[in-house]
């Protein structure tokens, strides 16, 4: 099933961590399994924020393996020697879990070749690059990984995120929510549906060039619509491309620095609910998302089938 | 000996492309059979006094214990109850039996007031996927916007919006009338069976996909057809009927019905299996 959610302050900062929190809390009946958030936070712009994990939370039914967690840290200790290599300059480093990784730092090269690098060495797996993208995923529900990674407090403009049904991949941190748009810096994905066609396009698109690290059938409009923005297309245009590129059913959000978009398949067969006002846009699959940080009485409508919206921040 | 008035009703309902077979509700029931009314007892159900009147605020329930709450006031001959905060809980409102004016201040999420057979309800928001599904009988009206699956399975009874909804409104409907205001989404009308959608809006792609039976109407543009869904010629039956409707519905009273494309099934996929090959590829 899967309950996805996103919202935007138009022309200011808000507590969006705590507040995606209770959008995707009162969704967990949706999915249970994993919960992901991708915010786009106050941060000064100058430097790239990388987080990166270096081993899984592992969960019932995924094919994941434990490792002990001494691993990790000779894996961190590769990724540190591969950043020096590249010519990235460490400015912060943060432990947030023993697999997991926040560092700040300011590198000025391609970031698709310094993305394959730091994910050839095994077992590391870069979650998000940006400058304003903050991009946590793990098991648990939206409150346990808000406490973990303590989201409580992230101020910004924007965020999209999910809470996982584990049905067509495990349950493990590779598979959750949200995807970023690799190699592309703050660009994020989350997705409620099906894809049918996953395999053929995979196999295109790795033929093209571009990466995938799980075999969650969600990652594919992450990469999809990043091969799109590759070749020249702009977001929506990506996005409208993709009502006839993928096939299966889908609403999905996508976030970039100073753009949120959400598309519904042509038979409108997943849910999503929109809330607009002059100073704040939510949507989610369920009311009840919106309603959890605007409990006065509001006008939200369904979008219909095969729309594609994109508001600039 | 034939019975003439039953015979004059099924010809009439016949050139309206509807089905003339007794329903199962329990409005129904009584309505074609009077005599029997006594027989029929549904559990749960309250003799209650529409003057009496109560409020219930919701929002520290979940829709278990809103419902039970419901439900105790029925018991108590409460038959007029207003409903604070329902703050799009799902499933608020849902199998309620008999007469009651029930009253949602707010919007309601999923499976809103869903077989439902009798109440009067009003809610002054929007509602979620699968409002009213199953309704037997009675009367719904929602004030702004609905999701997906609007009146899915309805066997009887009203159920209108005044805004807009989303897809496959009318999925599977086997009876009933349902009013939208606005737009409907795509697939409305889907393997419908029997009764009535009136759309006074713009309609999505794929309208009446394979319906078996049943009527729609459109006031404004419609996305496509879908398949074995034709348009038929408008009748002064229609038109009476349309404006009866709309009148009783508090809603597009002044539309003009003219305009309307009245929508029905080419019954070409009715004993799918038993056509030619050839007759096969010109019915889908």
């Amino acid at each position: 099933m899967c309950g996805i959610a996103g919202l935007i302050h138009r022309g200011k900062s808000s507590n969006v961590g705590s507040e995606l929190q209770l959008m995707l809390q009162a969704l967990k009946h949706r999915g249970p399994d994993s919960t992901g958030y991708a915010l786009y936070a106050e941060n000064d712009g100058k430097n790239f924020i990388m987080r990166f994990k270096v081993g899984e939370n592992v969960g019932e039914g995924s094919t994941s393996v434990n490792e002990d967690a001494s691993v990790y840290d000779e894996r961190k200790k590769l990724v540190d020697q591969m950043l020096k290599e590249l010519g990235a300059n460490i400015v912060k480093d943060e432990k947030l879990t023993p697999y997991s990784y926040r560092y700040e730092m300011q590198f000025d090269k391609d970031l698709m070749e310094f993305s394959k690098k730091i994910e050839s060495i095994n077992g590391v797996e870069i979650l998000s690059i940006g400058k304003s993208l903050e991009l946590i995923k793990d098991l648990g529900d939206a409150a346990a990984v808000s406490e973990r990674y303590g989201l409580g407090d992230v101020r910004g403009t924007h965020a999209i995120g999910h809470a996982r049904m584990a049905t067509e991949s495990g349950v493990d941190i590779k598979s959750a929510h949200p995807f970023w748009g690799y190699p592309f810096s703050d660009v994020s994905v989350v997705h409620n549906g099906q894809l049918t066609n996953y395999w053929n396009n995979r196999r295109v698109l790795e033929n093209k060039g571009m990466r995938f690290m799980s075999e969650c059938d969600s990652e594919l409009i992450a990469v999809y619509l990043a091969e799109k923005m590759r070749n020249g297309a702009t977001l929506e245009e990506g996005m409208k491309d993709s009502l006839t590129g993928l096939d299966g059913v889908f609403t999905y959000f996508v976030a970039t620095k100073d753009s949120l978009g959400m598309a519904k398949d042509t038979m409108a067969a997943k849910p999503l609910v929109l809330y607009e006002s002059d100073d704040l846009v939510a949507m989610g699959s369920e009311e009840i998302a919106i309603r959890s940080i605007l409990p006065q009485e509001i006008d939200t409508y369904d979008p219909f089938d095969g729309e594609v919206k994109v508001w600039q921040i | 000996m034939a019975n003439l008035k039953t015979s004059e009703k099924k010809t009439k309902a016949q050139s309206m492309g509807l089905h003339t077979e007794v329903l199962t509700g329990k409005t129904q029931q009584k309505f074609f059979n009077p005599d029997e009314a006594e027989n029929f007892y549904y559990w749960g159900t309250y003799d209650v006094d529409f003057n009496k009147r109560t409020d219930l605020d919701v929002k520290d329930l979940d829709c278990k214990e809103a419902n039970r709450k419901i439900d105790d006031l029925m018991s108590q001959g409460y038959g007029t109850i207003v409903i604070k905060n329902p703050q799009g809980k799902h499933s608020l409102g849902v199998g309620i039996l008999n007469k009651l004016n029930l009253i949602f201040e707010g919007s309601l999420g999923y499976f809103g007031v869903g077989s439902i057979d009798g109440p009067t309800v009003r809610i002054n928001g929007r509602v979620g996927w699968s409002c009213a599904e199953n309704m037997m009988a009675g009367k719904v009206v929602i004030e702004k916007n609905a999701g997906s699956c609007f009146g899915a399975a309805i066997r009887g009874g009203d159920l209108i919006c005044k805004g807009s909804v989303g897809a496959r409104t009318g999925i599977d409907q086997k009876g009933g009338t349902i009013i939208i205001g606005g737009d409907a989404g795509a697939f409305t009308g889907f393997m419908m069976q029997r009764g009535r959608i009136v759309i006074l809006g713009d309609v999505g792609i794929n309208l009446g996909d394979s319906m078996y039976d049943g009527t729609i109407y459109v006031g404004g543009k419609i996305g496509s057809f879908g398949s074995d869904a034709v348009e038929s010629p408008m009748t002064k039956s229609d038109i009476d009927w349309l404006k009866r409707k709309l009148k009783v519905a508090e809603i597009g009273e002044n539309f003009d019905i003219s305009k309307m494309t009245k929508v029905v099934a080419g019954k070409k996929l009715w004993n799918y299996d038993a056509l030619e090959p050839t007759e096969k590829k010109g019915a889908i």
